[in-house]
């Protein structure tokens, strides 16, 4: 898998390139500026970009913005932002381009080296790995609405596993029970939310945080 | 020489219309005076409240154009000493213009204004009209008098006089008007600059402010240091002994030098998020990045009620004022949560004539009072260093409207 890394900081820029060579990816190109790494997204066309936020030259959201550029030029570019702290109108933006293959977390989460793998992974394959700080702030905000406080508490934990978006299996394991139960529960949340059912994961991840994002 | 010559004279020509200019709006300062004497007489049966203020508007404008015409064509510096205005929001409806009348009437600036626009209006006329009868009067002497004299038979004492005085007062007119245009300015001065009372008054002011903000500072930098001392930097304690111990245990006991890494990861993960909250609350990073209208907009999103926000800055505030006004925003919405129930809000942010307003408003209950600790005087503080302003309406059963003004330039860049 070809990667492309926009990070300024060189320990956690060496640090990245180390971890996910580790894993059997390889880094095509790492960077640590706004300008060359737009050029780098569209020269290589990587599998997956790894971006960080705040990039120099003017070091405020340009990571971001490169990444909206980037993804406008080649629709469906997978690409995981990375932040020092998130922010709902940051997932909102990139999530209004609407191609899923799209990833938002904090930097913290690079610590846990499998499941920041496994979240590079889901991205490269078109999914969606929403931080759980975001999926939290979200739904706190929609904490007093009538629909989500239908929801049990169950419902509730499955709801916000699934904005993060983990497949079924991730949310099972999760949580601790059946496949069959999961699905149930998404089944009655999509109903109580009024969202259409959609059979494709990555779809039903998206209508989700639509929903919450709205 | 020549060019010394001329030079003075279109001066003095452009003295002569500056002078006229201030005679004919002494004329309006009079008329204005009128009304607004009749305006107050009629207080005592209501119709004054909402007839005084336009009258008294407008002797506030001559008297403020008056000091700027002092500044810019005398160099006679005259501040401004009006009182704060109330913000724009709350003067609305009958009791607005009630509270409009009590703050005007109440500036003891304005009653200066109406004896200024009263003693004026002869001075002016003098000191006003001196320069053009002294040219003209020069004018008439060396040009006029001398054709008298050579194309008529009368040789009269009058045009014999003249010319001399007409030198004289041609001489007098070129090289006084700017002196008699700085006299009436130094006039002004005397009249409408501010008083020792209402200096001494706006330094009590400033002083109040100033030790309020270096008290909020400094308890500021106490929270953020305990905060520091009692989280992140006890969790990078615990940290290093952690993998200290794991070290020591990496041979004999795999596992248990596992179980201490788990645990030191937690502890970075932890001193992470701290650190984060720590971050927010000194100078939240969104708004480093996005700006005063990108950090509202992101703050909207994390609150539980429903906030439409508009906002029209045409460039970016200064960062300490960006900084007070989006705490005090976020103040306003952190009440609106707590006490008003309601399920809408909307927060307006505006730059008009050098004043930056920020409103709150919600559909909620009302009746919220600003009690002396609590979150609105909070706002009242942080916006005061920028000699900002807050003002809240929120009669009981709402809907509550918190108008916040301060003064600022905007930097013109839009980025």
């Amino acid at each position: 898998m070809r990667v492309v890394i926009g990070e300024d900081l060189t320990l956690l820029r060496d640090g990245l390139v180390r971890l996910l060579t580790a894993y059997g990816m390889e880094v095509v190109e790492a960077t640590d500026n706004a300008p060359s790494l737009l050029r780098a997204l569209l020269a290589h066309k990587p599998d997956v970009a790894v971006i960080d936020v705040r990039l120099p030259p003017s070091y405020t959201d340009e990571g971001l913005r490169v990444a909206i550029t980037a993804r406008e030029q080649l629709p469906g570019l997978p690409v995981l932002v990375l932040s020092q702290h998130v922010e709902p109108l940051y997932a909102k933006e990139l999530l209004a381009q609407g191609h899923g293959a799209l990833g938002y977390l904090l930097k913290d989460r690079v610590s846990d080296l499998d499941r920041f793998v496994e979240a590079v992974n889901t991205v490269a394959r078109g999914g969606t790995a929403m931080d759980p700080e975001v999926v939290s702030q979200l739904l706190s905000r929609h904490a007093r609405s009538e629909p989500l406080r239908q929801l049990t508490q169950r419902e509730r934990e499955v709801l916000a596993l699934m904005a993060e978006g983990r497949a079924n299996a991730g949310i099972a394991a999760r949580l601790v029970i059946t496949e069959k139960a999961v699905s149930k529960h998404i089944n009655r949340i999509f109903l109580k939310l009024g969202l259409l059912p959609a059979e494709d994961d990555n779809r039903r991840v998206l209508a989700v945080l639509t929903y919450l994002n709205g | 020489m020549l060019g010394g010559l001329e030079r003075r004279a279109r001066q003095t020509l452009l003295d002569c219309g500056r002078g006229l200019l201030k005679a004919a709006t002494a004329q309006v300062g009079i008329l204005l005076f009128a009304l607004s004497v009749a305006s107050i007489a009629y207080l005592a049966i209501g119709i004054g409240f909402l007839a005084a203020p336009t009258p008294l508007f407008g002797v506030r404008g001559l008297a403020e154009q008056q000091r700027r015409w002092a500044w810019e064509w005398s160099g006679v510096r005259i501040a401004s000493p009006y009182r704060r205005r109330p913000p724009a929001g709350t003067t609305s409806g009958l009791r607005g213009r009630v509270r409009l009348c009590k703050w005007l009437l109440g500036d003891p600036a304005t009653w200066r204004d109406l004896l200024w626009s009263l003693i004026n209006m002869p001075v002016t006329v003098f000191l006003g009209l001196l320069p053009v009868c002294l040219i003209l009067n020069g004018v008439e002497g060396v040009l006029v008098a001398p054709c008298v004299w050579i194309f008529s038979a009368s040789h009269e004492l009058y045009w014999a006089l003249a010319m001399p005085i007409g030198v004289a007062s041609l001489a007098i007119g070129l090289s006084a008007s700017p002196r008699i245009l700085r006299g009436h300015a130094l006039f002004t001065q005397a009249l409408l600059g501010p008083t020792r009372q209402e200096l001494a008054e706006r330094v009590s002011e400033l002083a109040e402010s100033r030790s309020d903000a270096v008290g909020a500072s400094a308890a500021e930098l106490r929270r953020i240091e305990r905060d520091l001392h009692d989280g992140a930097q006890s969790r990078l304690v615990s940290l290093g002994l952690n993998i200290g111990l794991a070290e020591r245990l990496l041979k004999d006991d795999p596992d248990a030098a596992l179980s201490l890494l788990a645990e030191a990861r937690m502890s970075s993960g932890q001193a992470l998020s701290e650190l984060r909250g720590l971050v927010r609350g000194i100078h939240p990073p969104v708004l480093a990045e996005r700006g005063l209208e990108g950090a509202v907009k992101a703050l909207a999103l994390t609150v539980p009620v429903h906030v439409d926000v508009h906002v029209d800055l045409p460039g970016r505030a200064a960062a300490p004022v960006e900084a007070a006004v989006y705490f005090a925003i976020a103040e306003a919405l952190a009440n609106v949560v707590k006490h008003s129930s309601a399920s809408q809000a909307w927060v307006q942010v505006q730059h008009h004539h050098g004043k930056l307003s920020a409103v709150v408003g919600d559909n909620g209950v009302g009746g919220a009072v600003p009690g002396p600790e609590g979150g609105l005087r909070g706002i009242d503080r942080r916006l005061a260093v920028f000699d900002g302003i807050t003002a809240v309406t929120s009669p009981s059963g709402g809907p509550t409207v918190v108008t916040m003004e301060l003064p600022c330039e905007l930097s013109s860049a839009r980025t």
